[in-house]
């Protein structure tokens, strides 16, 4: 890369200094790579090799049993259930988030004096942590006692009130209406940047030449924007692919897995079964899951890194 | 355009309702969550949802900040307060070698620590668990330290590395030639210049590690060492029925951040873009 320092070939350095230079690069990663060394590549070697074994974690009877969970998984259907539902999560973050954020941010555009604040407002979903919404929500969707179908009752669609949670049919849409909740300010701020980066001289030419503004959004703003989609589809899915917190708040992956998760999962073969070694393999192909998913998208866009 | 005249009257209509719209779904679970903090068990049960509390009456968050809430506090503060610091000084040090050393596999070397923003933590919980159970650090705050600097080192040495990469060569020209090593670079000319990108980690991190659950619910057991949400889901398992009572503890914790919201809100908003790297 062209910013790498270009040292003056100085011979006057003394040793001492020489040696420090050298080992210069070496004292200043050291803290950062040791420690990811220890919390991030170990233990994402050590779970492949705990995904060999069959253990419940306690004991020191742990057994070595090659790759029969891996076979397990291969043919566990609750496995590929839940990677299917991250898979729906996936897909519905992104169809409901991205227009809807992308409609909030032209509205704040074109809000005035009204924008900031209303800006600020959205936002706080954001600041709120997992565990905080879960709680939340699971009393909002609440059958008996819960505002939403309240709500539903006070608008005179009664009818519609569900025992949102507790139904397999509805579960995993209601924890996915939450997460769209929370993240749709996130994208829309997104997309505020990349149209306040729209250059004002080009719009101001467009309209001179007699464009409407409805025009330069769809031709011109629009496309401006492109980089910014991919981006945003890019995190939502790689979000979605290892989400867990306000799933397992909200429904723990019930009821009977309708809206269970890899992670959720996983969680639940190590600390509720006690089958640790399969947990592993649960994590371990759960990330291959998702390296593989997400290679392939971030292949899609490689404006990824240059972004924000 | 002949339909300018329509597509304006649209806009002047569309653009408040909808501005309202999506305002009144934020605030309405605020709402309710709020309101309910303020009523009586009874009146959860008895009266509508939507009905106003019978009083403005502080008896749940008086029970509540009596109990151990305050311990939960506190621990939040000294774990999220020593990791960010930490988070700070190690990103600032290896963003430092990577933007302005040269050495072999510097590329590489940056490529992966930047891939590990990819990995799914929950991959790392197992082994993490073991290892602090190994280490003697189970149930103790000092158990997230490790994993939460950890976690967050991969997209702040991004940040901070895009950052120092724009600092002027010249001045760090300048001080060497005044006879600086290395570490006097560092610490008298890249960590000052670099105020901006280490506020932006700082926010982005504190708030992450803040909010964070599931390494705090696996290495943590008890009150007495456990985290802010962690106090929301121990409340929770304690109070099933208490509606009122678990949603005061729902407003309190949300209430540190959000007070810190109303001081600096662009601030915040920026530093949890900084966060789009990450999702």
């Amino acid at each position: 890369m062209t910013d790498i320092t270009t040292r003056p070939a100085d011979g006057g350095a003394g040793g001492a200094t020489l040696s420090l230079r050298t080992f210069a690069p070496a004292i200043f990663l050291a803290p950062a790579v040791l420690l990811l060394a220890v919390y991030l590549l170990y233990p994402l070697v050590d779970s492949f090799r705990l995904s060999l074994l069959d253990w419940n974690g306690l004991g020191s009877d742990a057994r070595f049993v090659g790759l029969d969970n891996w076979k397990k998984l291969a043919s566990d259907t609750l496995f590929w259930e839940a990677a299917w539902n991250n898979i729906l999560l996936a897909v519905f973050s992104v169809v409901v988030q991205m227009p809807i954020a992308l409609i909030l941010a032209v509205v704040l555009d074109n809000a005035g004096k009204g924008s900031r604040i209303l800006k600020i407002l959205y936002f706080l979903p954001l600041l709120m942590s997992s565990v905080a919404l879960g709680v939340l929500f699971k009393y909002f969707y609440d059958v008996t006692f819960g505002p939403l179908n309240a709500l539903l009752d006070f608008v005179g669609l009664g009818y519609l009130a569900q025992d949102w949670l507790g139904d397999t049919r509805f579960s995993l849409g209601a924890v996915i209406a939450v997460v769209c909740w929370q993240y749709i300010p996130f994208y829309m701020v997104l997309f505020m940047a990349g149209l306040a980066s729209f250059p004002a001289e080009i719009s101001e030419a467009a309209k001179l030449d007699g464009a409407s503004e409805t025009t330069i959004f769809w031709k011109m703003k629009l496309p401006h924007l492109k980089g910014t989609m991919r981006t945003a589809i890019v995190l939502s899915v790689i979000g979605a692919l290892r989400y867990f917190d306000l799933i397992y708040v909200m429904t723990g992956g019930g009821p009977e897995g309708s809206s269970e998760l890899m992670a959720t999962y996983m969680y639940r073969n190590v600390f509720s079964s006690f089958q640790l070694g399969y947990g592993s393999t649960v994590a371990s192909g759960m990330f291959i899951v998702v390296i593989l998913i997400a290679s392939v998208l971030l292949r899609f866009s490689k404006r990824y890194e240059t972004e924000v | 355009m002949a339909s300018s005249p329509v597509a304006r009257v649209t806009g002047r209509v569309a653009v408040p309702v909808l501005g309202l719209f999506w305002l009144a779904v934020t605030t309405v679970p605020f709402l309710f969550m709020v309101m309910t903090s303020f009523k009586s068990q009874q009146e959860s049960f008895s009266s509508s949802v939507w009905a106003l509390p019978e009083a403005l009456d502080f008896v749940n968050y008086e029970s509540v900040l009596n109990g151990p809430f305050l311990t939960y506090f506190k621990n939040s503060v000294m774990v999220v307060v020593i990791s960010v610091v930490l988070i700070m000084l190690i990103s600032a040090m290896a963003a430092f070698a990577f933007a302005r050393m040269r050495f072999r596999f510097n590329e590489a070397l940056f490529g992966l620590i930047v891939a590990g923003m990819i990995v799914p933590i929950h991959i790392t919980l197992v082994p993490i668990y073991l290892m602090t159970r190994q280490m003697g650090l189970y149930d103790s705050q000092f158990a997230l330290i490790g994993p939460y600097v950890a976690t967050s080192l991969p997209i702040s040495v991004f940040i901070l590395t895009e950052f120092m990469r724009q600092i002027p060569k010249e001045l760090e020209e300048a001080a060497r030639l005044d006879g600086c090593g290395p570490f006097a670079i560092f610490f008298k000319v890249f960590l000052p210049l670099s105020g901006p990108g280490l506020s932006t980690i700082a926010i982005y991190n504190g708030i992450m590690l803040w909010n964070e659950f599931i390494f705090a619910y696996v290495l943590t057991s008890s009150t007495g060492t456990r985290t802010l949400p962690l106090a929301i889901w121990d409340y929770q398992g304690q109070y099933t029925s208490n509606i009122p009572a678990i949603l005061t503890v729902v407003t309190l914790t949300s209430l540190p951040l959000v007070v810190a919201y109303a001081f600096g809100q662009e601030k915040i908003v920026k530093g949890m873009m900084a966060g789009s790297l990450k999702g």
